[in-house]
């Protein structure tokens, strides 16, 4: 990618496309800095961010949204931060610490990734009370780090609800097709977290309420968890997953009668809005 | 691999500057930070779309897009179907559970798009397409998860990379929120997988960003064409 082409191309049809950054000299020098800090895959956003600022056009929205993403992710990753070596999850087999490992490994790597895109537009971590006390550290989930089942339940929910609430913002990021893509990016693999952490949960069977199968996919709106004082929040996350009707379509029997209400609900994760989500995450936000 | 499935070639690397006409249009509508974006990902561009040498056409637009995802889900529904109709040697009950499971979910995405591509647009939906499952053991634990871990990771990289072909217009944005709410149990199925294959992989696809991979439909077709007879025009698709 040579910068200096597509700057040369945009000229032509904007020839104010300098006067809309402060200079030739610190579009270089914005890139230069960008490129070397930013691994090769983020170059691009970073360039279309770049342009987005000078052109001011839908930059806002996106960068809120990105912003709202970023915050997630910190959540998530200071989460697996202070879980991975704690004394419950010492108490977890060798590979069940791996893969929690490796989640948290990718969820400090999204947060670098997001702060790398909005660069000084990036929201500064918020204080998060993991006990869901909204920082009196006595919600439902105190005494997390020494319980492994709850800090199974606490990444379950965290996940899933991750999956919907990056669903729920794409449409708001179509107007940048290489930000939409990278967050297109992401949400998959939180997909990923939470069908290994759900086979995590079925293998260990506990905290399961009677009746329910934990399976790597969401059916219904069955949470899979029974935490106590928590189950009420919990569900909030999986309220709306029990739809069966996509566009019009009625997917119960599709194909067949194995197409019951239990399985069209499975084969489609639904949306959260932004509003949605933040009411899941303010217990846990001082 | 059949190289008349798809078009244009990919790897064509061209100079910016070829795009001249197509930049300044996008300019116009989309404003130059759309533009810039197709810098990374879009030298498969082409001007002059290669005369196709026939088949089954996708077609333009959201309904392209929404045809090139019921294709891949009759591919995905039809090797399931096949798998849970004659499990491999040595299934177990879980895996029976789950395999079913996504034949389910599978079945249900295919016959969601032919629904909605028929009340949408009824005389573009594509027909039913013919498979070639020839290469897969059926019988073969190893070769039926390797070929499910294959068209999982495919499908999810090709619904990553279909998002940005979405219009910003009209229905667009609901078909990229339907995408999307089947790319994540896409993905919920690449992850049990790939743990079935070797536990712990869930993930292993991500790269130095944590992030998963964007396939165009080109990149797509290209490697699911060998398990797909009826040949597939996508160079109609939007880029």
């Amino acid at each position: 990618m040579n910068l200096q082409n597509i700057i040369n191309e945009i000229e032509k049809v904007d020839p104010e496309v300098y006067d809309r950054f402060d200079s030739r000299r610190k579009v270089m020098k914005q890139f230069a800095n960008l490129s070397g800090k930013l691994a090769l895959a983020a170059v691009p956003l970073a360039v279309a961010s770049m342009f987005s600022k000078a052109y001011g056009q839908t930059a806002a929205d996106v960068t809120g949204v990105l912003n709202f993403a970023l915050t997630l992710e910190y959540l998530e990753a200071e989460f697996y931060n202070n879980i991975v070596g704690s004394p419950g999850y010492l108490t977890a087999p060798a590979a069940a610490q791996g893969a929690l490992t490796k989640i948290k490994d990718d969820e400090n790597k999204h947060v670098a990734f997001l702060k790398s895109v909005l660069g000084a537009a990036a929201v500064a971590k918020p204080t998060f009370d993991f006990t869901a006390g909204n920082g009196s550290g006595m919600g439902p989930f105190a005494g997390y780090l020494v319980n492994y089942d709850v800090q199974l339940a606490m990444a379950q929910t965290f996940e899933d609800t991750g999956v919907r609430a990056y669903k729920g913002q794409a449409p708001n990021l179509q107007s940048n097709r290489t930000v939409l893509t990278a967050a297109l990016n992401i949400h998959s693999v939180e997909a990923r977290h939470a069908s290994h952490i759900r086979q995590m949960r079925r293998s260990r069977n506990m905290l399961i309420p009677a009746g329910q199968t934990v399976k790597p996919w969401i059916t219904l709106n069955q949470t899979g968890i029974d935490a106590g004082a928590a189950n009420g929040a919990i569900q909030l996350s999986y309220n709306g997953e029990e739809n069966t009707n996509q566009a019009g379509v009625n997917i119960i029997g599709l194909g067949g009668a194995f197409n019951d209400a239990a399985a069209a609900s499975q084969a489609f994760d639904e949306p959260l809005t932004k509003a949605q989500v933040l009411t899941i995450v303010d217990p846990f936000i001082v | 691999m059949k190289k008349t499935i798809f078009s244009p070639p990919l790897e064509e690397a061209k100079a910016i500057s070829a795009y001249g006409r197509q930049r300044r249009n996008m300019l116009k509508f989309f404003g130059a930070s759309a533009a810039v974006i197709t810098i990374g990902s879009a030298c498969n561009h082409d001007d002059n779309p290669v005369t196709n040498s026939g088949g089954v056409n996708l077609g333009s637009g959201d309904v392209g897009i929404l045809n090139y995802a019921y294709a891949l889900e009759q591919l995905e529904a039809a090797f399931y179907e096949k798998v849970v109709a004659s499990p491999y040697s040595g299934i177990s009950a879980m895996e029976s559970e789950y395999l079913t499971d996504i034949r389910n979910h599978e079945v249900a995405h295919r016959e969601f798009f032919k629904a909605a591509i028929t009340g949408a647009a009824p005389t573009q939906i594509i027909p039913a397409l013919e498979v070639d499952f020839s290469s897969i053991d059926f019988a073969s634990r190893a070769s039926v998860l390797g070929t499910a871990k294959a068209f999982e990771d495919l499908g999810v990289t090709a619904y990553n990379g279909a998002g940005q072909l979405i219009s910003t217009t009209g229905n667009g944005p609901t078909y990229l929120t339907l995408a999307g709410k089947i790319v994540s149990v896409e993905a919920r199925h690449a992850a049990l997988i790939a743990d079935l294959i070797s536990n712990g992989s869930f993930a292993a696809t991500t790269d130095a960003n944590g992030l998963d991979t964007a396939n165009t439909p080109a990149t797509v077709l290209g490697i699911a064409g060998k398990y797909i007879k009826t040949k597939i025009d996508a160079s109609h698709l939007p880029s």
